[in-house]
């Protein structure tokens, strides 16, 4: 089956504003940012099943920015894992869809993180597993910008390329801003692409990580990779808070930010293109 | 034998009956004793070199892959370095992970300050769903293995390296979770962890010549500290003393004062007093810290005398 990813973004983007809005808060810029990524994963690439979410052999997805969760939630519930009205419950008391990614409360989650730059070396011991267990599966990881300062990062990015873990494709979210202000600013991840290129990845710079289309034939290019020995980085530029201006215009104030229902509400009629 | 050798050959023995368990090194694979084991089982043993944080979190990410690692390094650095990745990625991730630190507290001798942990155990007591385990000797470390590793969670294993004086008989019968009584005895007890527990039956001999008969109990599981044994004799004796190769901070006093805390019993402590190590042979260190036959006999005669 194949979906409309355009129309496929749409959909998620509006369920994260529906959840957070309902709340009233969240982690908003860094959610609407990493959409076109979950949209190509969950609705074209990733070896799934929705109705059988521990399907063996599967492809698995980990979100090592685990304060995206609300997003990975939103294309969760649209891919059919769980009801959309669970969504209303996100990062209230007792529910099951809380801030940060948790494997143990949330259908279809795969790994919890939140603590930044653990989950990226958890994604490495699950493409590592994989190998052992010789299944085929291919192995995703989301990182942050702001992320990629925490030195476990590198410790993983070392590892997965001397272990030639070439079934892992992971995802830079370059959105360039981070909760003090920009990255630039407050501690230079800069230059990217050379650095994980330096580590011995195969590296494909996306110029709009929010086009869907580029992001589609980056996966495509990537998974090319597998074989090659290397694992993969895409580093998707992206506009953190995208599809929705005013979030967008928040800058670095946009990481974890207050969203009332109206606002949730014009934010969807201005994604929807009903402005 | 020395413990990493047991240690070893029963990792050995796991992996030869069940592939899905994997050790994890972070470059101290000689220290562990678990070097040899890279030829046997290349696919079962790996090395994340110097990145104790990334070794952890790999195997939580191999552990929802259906495996069981056992990841290892000194005790500092498999404790309070790594510590947000234990509690993050192995136990509030409720991840099959086992820790062995070696080198506990002032075994780790000549490497001095910065490699002895005085607070391991403090570090991850504080963790929720974290078992804690420190072995007497060879007997009780080759009997507890197979429950480790059958045990379905983080378990931190407190590991002396070398050979150590032999406590328990062959007929030794391991339970993870209740202390061992290995005297019985009425003026006071003596609850104790790792391989100070042979200085504690010497000293009991000492104590039984001044005619105080003193119940040592070893609690080889520090979390959860077997409550319903300790409880049980400190009512009995009426007085207690501890002894822990450990800061008396955050260790197995605490442990213990925790479950006495609604009996007016007094605990005195034979521990660490609050200070970081320090380069020495043990001999050096044990009189340094006060982790001497002498300081066990001198504490549990003020022990007994408090009742």
């Amino acid at each position: 089956m194949s979906y409309d990813l355009k129309e496929v973004c749409k959909d998620i983007r509006c369920d994260i504003m529906t959840c957070i809005g309902h709340l009233g808060v969240g982690h908003i810029g860094g959610c609407l940012s990493v959409v076109e990524a979950l949209a190509v994963l969950y609705f074209k690439e990733m070896n799934i099943d929705p109705k059988n979410p521990k399907m063996e052999g599967r492809d698995r997805f980990i979100c090592s920015k685990g304060h995206a969760g609300p997003a990975v939630y939103a294309t969760l519930a649209n891919r059919g894992y769980f009801d959309k009205k669970e969504l209303l419950t996100l990062n209230q008391g007792g529910t099951n869809l809380p801030s940060h990614c948790d494997m143990n409360r949330t259908t279809g989650i795969d790994m919890t993180t939140g603590s930044l730059g653990q989950g990226f070396s958890c994604a490495v011991g699950v493409a590592l597993g994989s190998k052992l267990r010789k299944d085929g599966a291919t192995i995703y990881a989301m990182i942050g910008d702001g992320e990629s300062q925490e030195g476990q990062i590198w410790e993983a990015a070392m590892f997965a390329a001397a272990k030639k873990l070439d079934n892992l494709i992971a995802f830079t979210d370059y959105n360039k801003l981070q909760i003090d202000g920009s990255c630039e600013q407050v501690n230079d991840v800069a230059p990217l692409a050379e650095k994980w290129a330096a580590f011995g990845w195969n590296v494909i710079d996306v110029e709009d990580g929010n086009d869907v289309e580029q992001v589609e034939e980056a996966v495509s290019h990537a998974k090319l990779g597998i074989g090659s020995g290397k694992p993969t980085m895409i580093i998707l530029n992206t506009l953190k808070g995208c599809g929705v201006q005013w979030i967008v215009d928040l800058g670095a104030g946009n990481h974890n930010c207050p969203v009332s229902e109206e606002q949730a509400e014009a934010a969807i009629r201005e994604i929807r293109g009903e402005d | 034998m020395e413990m990493r050798a047991v240690y070893a050959a029963c990792l050995a023995e796991m992996m030869e009956k069940d592939k899905n368990v994997v050790v994890l090194d972070a470059d101290l694979a000689k220290a562990s004793g678990t070097r040899a084991l890279y030829e046997r089982f290349p696919e079962q043993m790996f090395d994340c070199g110097v990145a104790e944080q990334n070794m952890a979190s790999i195997a939580a990410g191999l552990s929802s892959y259906g495996f069981k690692p056992w990841i290892e390094s000194f005790t500092p650095f498999a404790t309070r370095r790594i510590c947000d990745q234990v509690a993050i990625s192995i136990s509030y991730a409720k991840r099959n992970v086992k820790i062995v630190g070696t080198d506990p507290g002032i075994s780790a001798e000549l490497n001095g300050g910065t490699h002895m942990s005085m607070e391991d155990i403090g570090v991850l007591r504080s963790v929720p769903g974290v078992v804690i385990f420190e072995p007497v000797d060879e007997v009780q470390l080759k009997a507890a293995m197979p429950v480790l590793n059958a045990y379905d969670g983080p378990v931190y294993v407190r590991l002396f390296r070398k050979q150590l004086p032999v406590v328990f008989g062959e007929d030794y019968k391991f339970d993870l979770f209740k202390a061992d009584v290995l005297k019985k005895g009425k003026d006071l007890t003596i609850f104790v962890s790792g391989f100070l527990t042979k200085d504690v039956l010497e000293a009991e001999k000492q104590l039984a010549d001044e005619g105080i008969d003193a119940e040592i109990i070893n609690i080889h599981t520090i979390k959860p500290v077997d409550c319903e044994t300790v409880v049980a004799s400190a009512r009995k004796t009426g007085t207690v003393l501890t002894v822990e190769n450990h800061n008396v901070i955050g260790g197995l006093q605490s442990a213990v004062l925790e479950a006495l805390a609604a009996e007016k019993i007094p605990v005195t402590a034979v521990g660490v007093q609050d200070r970081f190590g320090e380069v020495g042979k043990l001999p050096y260190l044990r009189e340094a810290m006060g982790l001497t036959v002498e300081n066990i006999v001198a504490s549990a005669r003020k022990a007994a005398a408090l009742k």
